[in-house]
């Protein structure tokens, strides 16, 4: 009788709840490690991190050289100033052109499986490489501008030679994405309140609201079944893609039509990273752009969490000023305002919340309570290089 | 993929038409029926369960299934030529239901035929149904294809007129799953005569496509994935060298081959059945062919529902199946071995194991 009793009791304890609560081993919060909630970071077996190679991804990063006008570098949309991202609703490119989409914060995107809102490149790699040919972002028309001052800057050619063992002719795109995207894989943080609280075992580290938005994200908020939080890690992210209801609502009527046309441009060639940022309306298929699937219509990739109350403004048109916009936005079922009419396509786990307005405000206490206290980089980094 | 998409491109410069959705093979509407203008295709919504609940309330989710697989049909390029609905429109035969199943459906800009379910006759025997719909059994030609629809979930006269103090203890008898006061569905005298009538001026050679409700094989008599006088109906259908069954009912994907009858299921848009297997104490003739698709992911609700794309180039049915949050299936007629056949989990290797404990 005593062991089951003993059984029950462990039963209720290591639920998902209690097990962060109770059963960690509690750690010193102060010295607790600066990536602490996150997995091992994935490298590419072909393109390993090394302290050269990221300070050489940094200072591409910058160069306000690759681009149309001499005005925009990487950094302009992710600043590192504003958690690598611009907090403007959609980003501002060469002679003031803005595009259709909400830059993201590059900080952890080193763990999603695809990169951009709709997943249209497999890793940082090919990610990087998009924004310089973009028509509204760098304006570059091919990326031989690039190549040419990289093969001929007396500073680039010493640090590729350094990095890479390669100069002149040999040295290609290839190597300049390389090193942005080790740049990119360095910006990792973890070790938010939530971090040392959930995972850190430390009890005092989320107040009293934070802990009851905690309780609202995993269940009746349904947060975590898209932001995921796994035992020992959190990426705040399933890496799928959702009709959440955001952008595909306002052109639902249109959307025959447009859908009809993107394939047909796309049959002819058109290239699906320029279509996307140049045609608001045709932005708003989402991933269905990648893939032609109805599936994906109108879905976007689940961004992360982490550090979300220094990223505002929300979603991938940056239509939603607050956390509390997003919220509510979600507990209306997938629509803004209220009374607008639901999307056909929206996906199935959008659904009223019913959620009341203090659920409201502790879901975005919660929320805030995910932010870094400071940007940390993975081991092989750790000897040198910096973005600070 | 790849061979979709080569598929695609090449059916794109031939026809010159626009394929929507890459994951669907319309190529295969260019394959010789008759003569290219006589190829045609038709999509297949079915099992949408509107289901009233107070007011102007009905159950969002139902609501959404029907209103996406609406939506979605409206976006198929080439055009489809007609859509079937599969039966139970409603979930207890209501008036409300009905109308607001029929409000949903009309935003379709194809013409629509529907087919009876037990969710829709149980109440009234159809009174209402009809008034909105037609008649529950008829045939007609198109392109060269004579196609029948039957209402199949008729049962005993003792147990429709005889047994319930109320028309709505009626439904909501026929509405449960293992009650022991159901009743077989069947297709009866009356309509096998009447069948027998229909099919005696089509010539042999004729492709037949016959849509029903309840699967018109004996499946699995518990959840009434069964039909009583199935061996009559196959009887009837034998002479014919190209016969398809297609029905809805099951809530997913079932395929098989009887003689010279193949059958596919279709899917529903409200919510996904178990398999009748996982019911091991009970009898049980799943299709042998068939291959069950993985589990649903509870957190997606569409997840497992879903509605097809059948085209009849060839006189049999190929069924391309659009799942939501889940890959795409076809199930496509083999002309060599002559039975319908899966197109990605065939092979036991590229199969998804489906729960079998549970």
């Amino acid at each position: 009788m005593r062991r089951l009793l003993l059984l029950v009791i462990t039963v209720f304890s290591t639920t998902a709840w209690g097990q962060a609560v109770d059963s960690r081993q509690p750690t010193a919060s102060a010295q607790v490690n600066p990536l602490l909630g996150l997995p091992p970071l994935p490298i590419p077996a072909d393109n390993p991190q090394t302290p050269a190679k990221i300070a050489l991804g940094e200072k591409l990063f910058h160069d306000k050289r690759f681009s149309i006008d001499g005005t925009v570098s990487c950094a302009n949309c992710h600043d590192g100033n504003k958690a690598f991202t611009d907090n403007l609703p959609v980003s501002v490119g060469h002679h003031g052109l803005t595009g259709t989409r909400n830059a993201p914060t590059v900080i952890n995107a080193a763990f999603y499986k695809s990169q951009f809102w709709d997943g249209r490149e497999p890793d940082l790699e090919a990610q990087s490489k998009g924004p310089f040919v973009n028509p509204v972002e760098a304006g570059l028309a091919n990326h031989e501008p690039i190549l040419q001052i990289v093969r001929t800057d007396p500073d680039y050619h010493a640090a590729f030679k350094g990095v890479f063992n390669v100069g002149g002719d040999k040295l290609t795109m290839e190597h300049v994405s390389k090193a942005i995207a080790s740049f990119e894989r360095s910006l990792i943080a973890g070790n938010s309140a939530f971090d040392r609280f959930y995972f850190g075992g430390d009890k005092s580290a989320l107040n009293e609201q934070q802990q009851r938005g905690l309780q609202v994200f995993l269940e009746q908020g349904r947060c975590v079944s898209c932001h995921t939080i796994e035992q020992d890690h959190a990426l705040f992210s399933d890496s799928r893609f959702h009709n959440i209801g955001i952008g595909i609502n306002a052109v639902q009527d249109d959307v025959p039509r447009l859908a009809q046309a993107f394939l047909e441009a796309k049959n002819k060639g058109g290239d699906v990273d320029k279509m996307v940022l140049t045609d608001k309306k045709s932005s708003e298929l989402g991933r269905f752009a990648v893939t032609d699937a109805f599936n994906d219509l109108g879905a976007f990739k689940t961004p992360t969490l982490r550090n979300i109350a220094l990223t505002a403004p929300y979603m991938h048109d940056g239509s939603l000023k607050t956390l509390k916009e997003v919220v509510v936005h979600y507990n209306n079922g997938g629509v803004t305002p209220a009374d607008a009419i639901v999307n056909d396509f929206l996906s199935g786990g959008i659904r009223p919340l019913n959620l009341s307005d203090a659920q409201i405000d502790d879901l975005v206490a919660f929320m805030e309570a995910l932010t870094s206290e400071q940007y940390a980089k993975p081991k092989p980094a750790a000897k040198g290089g910096s973005h600070e | 993929m790849s061979n979709i998409d080569q598929s695609r491109r090449n059916f794109l410069k031939t026809g010159g038409l626009l394929a929507l959705g890459s994951t669907l093979p319309i190529s295969l509407v260019e394959l010789a029926f008759a003569e290219s203008s006589q190829n045609f295709t038709f999509a297949y919504i079915s099992d949408a369960h509107i289901q009233h609940i107070k007011g102007n309330r009905f159950v969002r989710n139902w609501d959404m299934g029907l209103r996406r697989a609406v939506a979605e049909a409206n976006l198929l390029t080439p055009k489809p030529d007609f859509v079937m609905f599969g039966g139970d429109l409603a979930q207890l035969g209501s008036k409300e239901e009905l109308d607001h199943g029929a409000e949903i459906m009309s935003a379709l800009k194809h013409p629509v035929k529907y087919v009876m379910g037990e969710h829709d006759y149980y109440l009234d025997l159809g009174a209402y149904w009809e008034k909105l719909f037609g008649p529950q059994y008829y045939s007609f030609e198109h392109k060269g294809v004579h196609f029948v629809v039957l209402n199949s979930i008729r049962t005993y006269d003792d147990w429709t007129h005889k047994r319930w103090p109320t028309a709505e203890q009626r439904m909501l008898e026929m509405a449960g799953l293992d009650n022991p006061n159901g009743s077989p569905f069947m297709v009866g005298d009356e309509q096998r005569k009447w069948l027998k009538e229909d099919l005696a001026k089509v010539a042999k050679t004729t492709p037949i496509v016959v849509f029903s409700h309840s699967p018109l094989q004996k499946i699995y008599k518990g959840w009434n994935f069964w039909t009583e006088d199935a061996e009559q109906i196959q009887a009837l259908l034998k002479p014919f060298k190209k016969v398809s069954v297609i029905y809805g009912h099951v809530h997913q994907i079932q395929y098989n081959q009887i003689g010279n009858i193949s059958f596919n299921s279709v899917m529903a848009t409200a919510w996904p059945w178990p398999y009748p297997q996982s019911y091991a104490q009970a009898e049980q003739y799943l299709p042998k062919l068939t291959v069950p698709m993985n589990r649903a992911d509870p957190f997606f609700e569409r997840d497992a529902t879903g509605w097809q794309f059948i085209n009849v180039a060839n006189g049999n049915v190929d069924v391309n199946f659009t799942l939501y949050n889940n890959s795409d299936r076809t199930v496509r007629f083999d002309t060599v071995k002559k039975q319908p056949r899966d197109q990605a989990y065939q092979d036991e290797k590229a199969r998804i194991n489906p729960q079998r404990h549970y």
